[in-house]
């Protein structure tokens, strides 16, 4: 495998890493087979704490696989397989004895398109909690409800209406929206799913606003189409190709340096 | 075929292009696309209409002829109910009163408002006019005011379906006429005759005359038909036919003198001194007839005071005979006949007398069988339709599974009217006729259809709400139930009422399982003998009384209506639990 492995001692985005808080999640050897195809192949890669990590590449490079592995959202399509391993704070993910329904309250997920409950905005935000049994009282689901989209950066614009519909509100507002219901859960990893494909510049400026303010709190880790938002928004960036990784590392170095001859074609848009 | 501009130059210009969009034959092609959808725009329509026009066709006809049932005759009369009627004054109780016998009663009611009829038979006659159930409204008064007995009640009695169907205009047409001359009856009741001074039945006789001969060329055509067949017995009866035809000839031709009048003509009367004769023998200056209502006096009376009234219907061709006819008239003419809705088609069962047969027993064992059927068949086939859809594993068992619920929804009604006759009646011997078998036979009918339309509404939810659900740590049965079954559930609503309205319809399985029976009691359970409304339909429409068939029309009618209310109620449903998304 051509695949360049991350070195950790090379990770210098130690300024948004707690000291001695290591890797939040830890993939090695990851292999995904949906069927006969081998998507993803012998992926290893480390994502840091409090920081955010983009993935680029080519549509069908296995992004979104891989992404999905990480809370095994692939669980749910029957024909996929996955090997390897992925740890979250050293815990195995796909460990016998991990439930799986816990790991998904730990990492949240936003999806490409917004895809908010037809129920109101603030039943969007109180099912992950209500489910989990994260509050004692109304007054507690209260609190975590207007805490999530305070922190969402939506609390200002639906404060008067949550009771509307969650499908009443514009695209980036439902993308936000969908923010919120994801830390609702306090998860400790946010996955993001291509999160500004659907939405327009503004939208856009502001959920990447978002993100940053997010990274002092959450892993995040953002698939993007946009090479120029992976340079905003991300400390380290990783490239994956043909369901390969052919590169990560620091954001600036991956942009103006990359070692890998495909990555130098890829931001310099020769392949894509 | 690439390049049409360079192959075929359009007429007076070239257009630098490849495709030369204004060439005589672009402009066909888009000529001949909007000629299509014209024509497919015409198909459409015209199957629209066709379909309407069928559609109204049927309304109509089944409107026109179920209203009428939806009224009712009564006369309102005064019934001198006598002290002793129900047994000995004082120690009457409603259980008397309930079980009392009223032939009396309702008798000298008809005979206080049409007194002096003296023979037997014509007071039979009119005692017939009354419906058997035309005492429960006085009954029901009775009971509920005991002390009414002895003393005259005014309550309105339920007349016969023939009766009814007379002031339905299933009667015959009258024409009265005001004769010039002076007329003499000789007797007021029994066999009398009425002479004029003038010829004032000339005219009837003359048309008796021309319907004797319309008749005898009826008959002749008859006996032509007849003697062309080869059959022996056909060609006698031929010969027969001709001897009458010549018969009928004879009496149309023979210039004056009297004729005897029979049912196969019109029937002349001559209303005269407060009573009605009807003539048996016609001649221009006299008649010779029957009393149907007896004269006040024999006197004389000018021509002001006495008609000569044609029934056109010969008497043969009526329900109601000319004695009947005369009562209703008269009855009529005292203001006492009252037309009202008919509430009993609602509130009883059904019944040999069309004037008692009532909706009320089919209504509610079709209520009972449908919500056996509903009870059963909502959980079991959304619960059949979450498991396939979204929990079974998919393998050869499930495919299996499948295949066949696909199947049985194809499987010819009857079949399963077997199945639950041979499973439900004899294997688990289960009560016959019952609402509970129903709804069990109609609940294997129409659950294949309930989890194919639960299934499809299931698929077409978007799977990013279960996505969505999944990704904040929903478990896969939470965000079934939590999300996507709700989501489902109108497509499930519609498919459900579908399928219930298909039950509604039904008959053929009921048939197996003996829901055909003439009950009359309203069930009160769900193991009590019943039948649905397609049955009553059924039934209904099957017997030869003819109030019967405008009783068949009005239960369609209601049938109808059950159903429009069973798809509004789904509509209704849809638009409450409906959400976007
Ligand atoms: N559910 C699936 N079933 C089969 N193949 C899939 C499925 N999802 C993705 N793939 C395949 O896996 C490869 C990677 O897809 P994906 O991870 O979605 O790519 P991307 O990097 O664009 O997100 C693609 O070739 C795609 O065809
Ligand atoms: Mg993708």
């Amino acid at each position: 495998m051509d695949a360049i492995v991350a070195n950790p001692s090379s990770a210098t985005a130690a300024a948004h890493v707690m000291p001695g808080s290591g890797f939040k999640v830890s993939a090695r050897d990851c292999n995904v087979y949906y069927g006969e195809k081998h998507a993803l192949k012998s992926v290893s890669v480390d994502i840091p704490d409090r920081s955010v990590m983009a993935f680029i590449g080519p549509s069908g490079c296995g992004k979104s696989t891989f992404l999905r592995c990480i809370n095994r959202m692939n669980d749910t399509i029957p024909i996929c397989r996955v090997t390897g391993k992925i740890t979250i704070d050293g815990q195995d993910v796909y460990d016998q004895s991990l439930d799986v329904v816990q790991l998904r309250a730990r990492v949240g997920m936003v999806f490409q398109k917004p895809n908010p409950f037809p129920k109101s905005i603030y039943d969007n935000v109180a099912y992950g909690p209500r489910i989990h049994g994260f509050a004692q009282s109304r007054a507690e689901l209260d609190q975590i409800v207007m805490t999530s989209l305070e922190k969402a950066g939506l609390l200002k614009e639906v404060k008067d209406r949550l009771t509307d519909s969650g499908t009443s509100l514009s695209g980036g507002q439902q993308q936000r929206l969908c923010i919120a219901r994801a830390i609702a859960v306090s998860p400790e990893v946010i996955l993001m799913d291509e999160p500004c494909s659907a939405l327009d510049p503004i939208a856009t400026a502001r959920i990447e606003e978002l993100i940053d303010e997010l990274r002092s709190n959450y892993s995040i880790i953002i698939v993007t189409h946009s090479m120029q938002q992976a340079a905003r928004v991300s400390q380290r960036t990783a490239f994956f190709h043909l369901g390969t990784l052919v590169e990560e590392g620091e954001t600036g170095h991956i942009f103006t340096n990359p070692n890998d001859k495909r990555t130098q074609d890829y931001i310099t848009g020769r392949i894509g | 075929m690439t390049d049409i501009s360079m192959s075929q130059p359009s007429g007076s210009y070239t257009v630098n292009r490849k495709f030369d969009i204004t060439s005589a034959e672009a402009q066909g092609r888009i000529r001949s696309r909007y000629r299509a959808e014209a024509r497919f725009k015409s198909y459409g329509l015209l199957a629209l209409g066709i379909t309407s026009v069928f559609v109204v066709i049927l309304l109509a006809d089944v409107f026109v002829r179920g209203l009428p049932a939806f009224w009712q005759h009564r006369l309102v009369l005064d019934v001198p109910v006598a002290a002793d009627a129900f047994g000995a004054p004082g120690s009457v109780d409603a259980a008397a009163i309930r079980g009392g016998d009223y032939y009396p009663v309702t008798k000298a009611a008809l005979a206080k408002a049409i007194p002096g009829i003296e023979s037997r038979s014509a007071e039979r006659q009119l005692n017939r006019l009354l419906s058997t159930g035309a005492p429960d409204i006085l009954r029901e008064t009775l009971v509920a005011d005991p002390s009414l007995i002895g003393k005259t009640v005014k309550v309105p009695l339920l007349l016969s379906d023939d009766a009814d169907l007379y002031f339905k205009g299933a009667g015959s047409k009258i024409v009265s006429r005001v004769p010039r001359g002076i007329a003499t009856p000789s007797g007021v009741t029994g066999e009398v005759t009425v002479l004029t001074a003038s010829n004032d039945f000339a005219d009837e006789l003359a048309t008796i005359k021309r319907a004797l001969s319309v008749r005898a060329g009826g008959v002749e055509r008859e006996a032509g038909r007849l003697q062309r067949s080869p059959d022996k017995a056909n060609q006698a009866r031929a010969v027969e036919l001709l001897e009458v035809a010549k018969a009928l000839r004879a009496r149309a031709e023979q210039p004056r003198g009297e004729e005897p009048l029979d049912a196969d003509i019109p029937s002349v009367l001559v209303e005269i001194n407060g009573g009605l004769v009807k003539a048996t023998k016609l001649s221009d200056s006299a008649i010779t007839g029957e009393v149907l209502l007896p004269l006040k006096s024999a006197d004389e009376a000018k021509p002001a005071n006495w008609k000569i009234v044609t029934y056109v219907t010969p008497e043969a061709n009526r329900k109601v005979n000319d004695q009947e006819a005369a009562f209703l008239e008269r009855l009529r003419s005292l203001g006492v006949v009252e037309s009202g809705f008919n509430w009993r088609f609602f509130t009883s069962g059904d019944s040999r007398e069309p004037e008692l047969a009532g909706i009320r027993g089919a209504l509610v064992g079709t209520a009972l069988t449908l919500l056996v059927t509903l009870a059963l068949c909502l959980p079991l086939g959304v619960g059949a339709a979450v498991y396939l859809e979204e929990f079974a594993p998919k393998n050869r068992l499930t495919d299996l599974v499948e295949v066949n619920i696909n199947n049985l929804a194809a499987v010819p009604s009857i079949v399963f009217g077997l199945l639950g006759l041979a499973v439900f009646l004899n294997f688990f011997g289960l009560p016959r006729s019952a609402p509970l078998v129903g709804g069990l036979v109609l609940a294997l009918l129409v659950l294949p259809t309930i989890i194919i339309a639960s299934r499809a509404a299931l698929r077409s939810v978007p799977p990013s709400i279960k996505e969505a659900a999944l990704g904040v740590g929903a478990s896969h049965q939470q965000a079934i139930f939590h999300h996507v079954l709700p989501l489902a559930m109108p497509g499930i609503m519609t498919g459900t009422i579908i399928g219930m309205a298909h039950a509604l319809g039904e008959t053929a399985p009921l048939l197996m399982i003996g829901m055909i029976a003439f009950i009359v009691d309203v069930p009160q359970s769900f193991v009590e003998s019943a039948t649905v409304m397609p049955v009553q339909i059924y039934l209904w429409s099957d017997l030869p009384e003819q109030a019967f068939q405008a009783k068949t029309a009005a239960a369609i009618i209601v049938l109808l209506g059950f159903l429009f209310v069973m798809n509004g109620l789904a509509i209704w449903l849809r638009k409450r639990f409906e959400r976007r998304w």
